[in-house]
């Protein structure tokens, strides 16, 4: 990337105003909520009360008859799905089978909330009235919510044809609530242990968390009598809707267009389908567009928060700094169907670090709970708050600076990730030096019961496929039409890269975020994949133009195509350089050199541009009360190249935030299946007035593949703060905290020493503690409607 | 969210009259943070909404140096917190009214609303128990008073009659060399409802510096807002030093009654009465000790001026 390096830069690394930003905060910005259409109807869903019951019967005559009911379905108007297919959702994937279910329940529901059918209506009320008047039998079946408790073999059964997939690709031939175990192995592990001066082993447990955007799931979906269905929906991917759509209704993606409108955020909870194929279907039946949205508790308790973990993690570290051996199990929450990220989190725990002996066991656990969907780094928070803290712990015993140690350790280009795929360039070394050399590193604690703690993180980041078009009008300008919903700024990121390559300024390019009609393929807005692979598209398109407006600039100067130079937004002849043409003269003239022209890119099979970040967290431990309040936090993050780079502080700012809320805060709490807290009172996000200003570092080691050296930055900044908060309050009070989130009582348990929330660490191998968990059953069966 | 009918009328007469036709199926309207969110949730219901508003006897906010403090029913948190006089004398109420909800809440909520909600965690009502307020409610028999501390029966619950509207809280001048304070324990900063809540106002003999008396309420730890009358008894004629406060702080546990739920365990909620129960005496304390003067009732020179001008009813 020596290119990149050594060019500088007009319009890459500015910061000009957002292209929506004006839209955005005057509230002129279309959201899903604002789509209105003639003869429109609103949609309601009727939801399981309960986590786990037998649907008996489902009568929905009383609700049918209601006045200004025109349309009821249940599961049976679902097309039913009987193959072993796999959606592939780009942040994670679930069977079709499953996915339907999830969706709209047929034979039993598996969670509460759990659609089951769904009204349309002339008014929310009438719809609202109607979806009580749905008469359902259920029979209540046994719950189980603790995926441990879940592993056992007496534990009810979630699914009656669930397999375990074991390491290998079979299925293992009696059902279980274990859908897949994951392993990856190297070297010798009781060798490595052996080979170690301190070992520590540590069990940790994190709790269901929600991505907490603003904006409910909505759709709007016309299915005309041609059978072409329109949707506009808030999505972080109209193309995967599309697909979805396609699959669950089993009808052609040609007849489907995916409208997306903006998107109030989505951290990848916005991917799955929830209420698009249930307006599409009450429209068919209808006949006139229905429209649909959530409730705050139906976004709590029906859509895909991260999983609840526990991960049981033993290292070694020899007296010299270099670690030895890892071992590590991690059973990760899936929720109600298969499809828990614990895949990723096997990779991402240790692949930062040279570990030359290690075993990694995953497990994907189903339950009587919402199906997890993807949040931010799927996966990765909590593997990293069990690997950050164990280094943690090891650092203090070999007497090492917790940086040192982890720059000892730290992987570089050509180590191998724990999958076995090596890294190429990647900069954790050198945001670790950073982080190292940062003035808040060095500076003296406040006063008071304060600690400092650090921690790392990592993401691999994501690639896929995007297409970007070009067109020009004559004043000049470019639309730049693509199909990433914009969630982070990358309108503003990709207009930019356009522009710096056309010579043009951010705001003669606007972006257009198309539907699915209108823009060739392109993957979700997740992965932190947008601002590298779309803009890798943005480059791409950008040369087609002006291998395209050569032509046109050559007959303007009356020279030979072929003598033509571009650069800095002007065409010249190559032999007078003092013949040129500025750009955007030669924009405005295309309709008399030819006509219009269509540039166009796309991106595919780039390289991986891994991210690495490290935190540091100053705390202050309330020892009456255990709050912690974090006064003091500075996020450092490889970024490769910073296009746009207050969003890239936005998105450190933004992850450290979540990450914040679900190291002290945020969990799921449920009580025999039921979610006890449903709502942004009881699920407690920090607010402003809880978090300090979040100092944020971009460090710039180009990525190996790309025009610029990007690395996507949205997914690595939620990784690091759990373990770095925890590593704080045990250097500000003198306890570790294993437990997430570290709330107040959790915090004032330990410093209590009442171990009533916390896990115990036994001297034993991780088998024999998951043995040891045999006697943690789940509640006895029961369910209270 | 259920339709509903609206009415805001401008009179009281007018107001008790639309609660007493609708036969139990009306509910008053103040500011709505609590009311609003509970009708779009189903957990209560109503046939008409009285908005209370445009009421004058509801919208005031009087002292008199012989009389005492008078809130009506709908005035605002923002407009407590920023009044002069209550802050004075009645820091306790300025206390919660600055930290109920959030800034934009406190713009709309009322104290009338808070006691009527009845929410155990209610921030609002201790403050006005330890300034010994009563509580002015009008309904088709007429106008009656109580004491606040006898409003609440139960979660969600209060003595009030179907169809009768709080109209006012009236509360005396303080004693002389007399301070409050309240403290509440949440997780988060603001948008949060309180774990554990204490509300202390302390009376010293000027000549000695000993506690004549002390009032303590307690919230979120019972199924309504409680005195804690040991903790309270044991002050009397002690000083207040930080032991005696610590002493009378373990005391108050006794008076709570706290039950596990997702905001925290009936243990923690214990310990927290005695942390927040020191905290508000403490506070209570150190507001007298600033005052240097051991003088904060009207009487006194010193904010008699600030309290003159202050008689800001309606809008």
């Amino acid at each position: 990337m020596t290119l990149a390096q050594s060019r500088s830069y007009r319009v890459i690394g500015t910061r000009p105003v957002r292209h929506d930003g004006v839209d955005k905060v005057t509230g002129r910005a279309q959201y899903g909520a604002d789509v209105r259409l003639p003869g429109m109807l609103y949609g309601c869903v009727v939801r399981s009360p309960y986590p786990h019951a037998r649907l008996r019967a489902i009568d929905t005559s009383r609700a049918a008859a209601h006045p200004g009911v025109k349309a009821v379905i249940t599961g049976a108007d679902m097309p039913a799905i009987d193959t072993n297919a796999v959606a592939d959702l780009g942040e994670g994937a679930i069977e079709l089978k499953f996915a339907s279910l999830l969706i709209m329940a047929r034979d039993k529901v598996v969670f509460r909330g759990q659609p089951v059918a769904a009204v349309a209506a002339v008014s929310p009320q009438a719809a609202a009235e109607a979806a009580r008047l749905v008469e359902v039998d259920y029979e209540p079946l046994p719950v189980v919510t603790d995926a441990l408790a879940a592993m056992e073999p007496g534990s009810p059964r979630v699914h009656d044809d669930l397999y375990t997939v074991v390491p290998g690709g079979s299925r293992r031939d009696s059902p279980s609530n274990i859908a897949l175990h994951v392993q990856y192995e190297r070297g010798d592990v009781e060798a490595g242990f052996a080979g170690a001066d301190v070992v520590v082993e540590r069990e940790f447990r994190t709790a269901m968390v929600h991505q907490g955007y603003i904006e409910p799931q909505n759709a709007t979906a016309a299915w005309e009598p041609g059978g072409r269905l329109t949707v506009w929906t808030s999505t972080q991917g109209a193309f995967s809707v599309r697909q979805q759509l396609s699959d669950l209704l089993q009808i052609p993606v040609g007849r489907i267009k995916v409208v997306p409108m903006e998107i109030g955020g989505g951290f990848g909870g916005k991917i799955q389908v929830y209420l698009e194929p249930l307006a599409a279907l009450l429209s068919r039946k209808a006949g006139r567009p229905v429209k649909m949205w959530m409730s705050r508790a139906e976004v709590f308790t029906a859509t895909g928060p991260g999983p609840a973990t526990y991960i049981r993690l033993k290292m070694g570290v020899t007296r010299t700094g270099d670690l030895t051996a890892a071992a590590m199990r991690l059973v990760y929450d899936a929720g109600a169907f298969p499809g828990s990220p614990v895949g990723s989190a096997c990779i991402t725990g240790l692949s930062p670090y040279r570990i030359p002996h290690f075993r990694i066991d995953g497990f994907d656990v189903v339950t009587n709970k919402p199906r997890v969907q993807a949040y931010r780094a799927p996966g990765a928070p909590p593997a990293a708050f069990a690997v950050e803290t164990v280094l943690d712990e090891l650092a203090e015993a070999i007497g090492m600076d917790p940086i040192e140690l982890r720059l000892r350790n730290a992987a570089a280009e050509g180590d191998r990730m724990t999958n076995g795929v090596a890294f190429n360039r990647i900069g954790f070394k050198e945001v670790l030096v950073a982080a190292k050399n940062h003035p808040h590193y060095r500076a003296p604690l406040p006063p008071g019961a304060t600690g400092r703690g650090v921690a790392a993180g990592f993401w691999m980041n994501g690639r896929g496929t995007s297409t970007v078009h070009l067109t020009f009008n004559p004043d000049g300008t470019v639309n730049l039409i693509e199909g990433s919903t914009d969630i982070g700024g990358s309108r503003a990121s990709l207009a930019m890269i356009v522009a710096e390559e056309l010579g043009l300024d951010a705001h003669d390019v606007k972006p257009v975020v198309a539907d699915t009609d209108s823009v060739g393929h392109t993957d979700v807005t997740g992965g932190s994949r947008v601002t590298y692979s779309t803009g890798v598209a943005c480059h791409r398109a950008a040369l087609d133009a002006i291998a395209q407006l050569k032509p046109r600039a050559a007959q303007l100067l009356d020279a030979n195509p072929g003598d033509v130079e571009f650069g800095g937004g002007e065409f010249w002849v190559s032999s007078e350089p003092r013949r040129r043409i500025g750009i955007k003269e030669v924009i405005a003239k295309l309709g008399k050199t030819g006509g219009p022209i269509v540039a166009r890119g796309v991106s595919r099979g780039l390289a991986m541009a891994p991210g690495f970040g490290v935190h540091i967290a100053d705390v202050r431990v309330d020892p009456e009360t255990g709050k912690v309040d974090v006064v003091r936090y500075t996020a450092v993050q490889d970024a490769g190249k910073a296009i746009h780079p207050t969003y890239v502080e936005g998105q450190l700012q933004g992850g450290a935030a979540q990450g914040v809320g679900l190291a002290l805060f945020e969990e799921y709490v449920f009580e025999d299946g039921i979610l006890r807290n449903p709502s942004f009172l009881d699920y407690r996000m920090p607010t402003a007035l809880d978090l300090p200003m979040i100092d944020t570092v971009i460090v710039e080691v180009p990525a190996s593949d790309g025009p610029y050296g990007v690395r996507g930055v949205g997914e690595v900044p939620i990784v690091p703060p759990a373990a770095a908060i925890a590593n704080a309050i045990y250097r500000a009070a003198g306890v570790r905290l294993r437990q997430l989130p570290m709330t107040p009582e959790n915090v004032w348990r330990a410093l209590a020493g009442r171990d009533a929330a916390l896990p115990s660490t036994p001297k034993a191998a991780p088998d024999a503690a998951m043995a040891a968990t045999k006697e943690r059953r789940a509640e006895p069966p029961g369910t209270s409607g | 969210m259920d339709p509903f009918d609206y009415a805001a009328p401008s009179s009281l007469d007018e107001a008790i009259r639309l609660l007493a036709e609708a036969d139990g199926a009306a509910r008053p309207l103040a500011g709505g943070t609590d009311l609003i969110p509970q009708l779009s949730e189903g957990r209560r219901r109503a046939r008409l909404v009285v908005d209370v508003k445009n009421i004058p006897e509801l919208r005031q906010l009087r002292f008199h140096p012989a009389e005492g403090l008078t809130i009506g029913a709908a005035v605002t948190c923002a407009e407590l917190a920023e009044s002069p006089v209550v802050r004075q004398l009645y820091p306790a109420v300025a206390d919660a009214c600055s930290l109920i909800g959030s800034v934009l809440i406190q713009h709309r909520a009322s104290l009338g609303g808070n006691l009527a909600n009845a929410a155990p965690s209610a921030d609002g009502v201790p403050p006005l128990i330890v300034h010994r307020a009563a509580v002015r409610i009008a309904g088709p028999d007429g106008v009656r008073e109580m004491p606040v501390e006898d409003v609440c029966v139960g979660p969600g619950m209060t003595a009030l009659a179907p169809g009768e509207l709080i109209v006012a809280f009236r509360i005396s001048p303080p004693p002389e060399a007399t301070s409050s304070c309240y403290v509440r324990f949440t997780p988060r900063q603001e948008m949060d409802i309180a774990v554990a809540g204490a509300a202390a106002a302390v009376t010293v003999d000027p000549s000695t510096g000993l506690c004549r008396t002390a009032v303590i309420a307690l919230s979120a730890v019972a199924p309504t807002p409680v005195r804690a009358p040991e903790a309270e008894a044991y002050l009397a004629g002690k000083p207040l030093t930080d032991p005696h406060l610590e002493a009378a702080a373990r005391l108050a546990v006794r008076s709570a009654q706290p039950i596990s739920d997702v905001r925290a365990s009936a243990d923690y909620r214990r310990h927290l009465v005695t942390v927040v129960t020191r905290r508000a005496l403490l506070g209570a304390r150190n507001r007298l000790a600033a005052d240097g003067r051991h003088g904060t009732s009207p009487g006194a020179a010193g904010p008699k001026e600030g309290l003159s001008g202050v008689a800001e009813g309606g809008r």
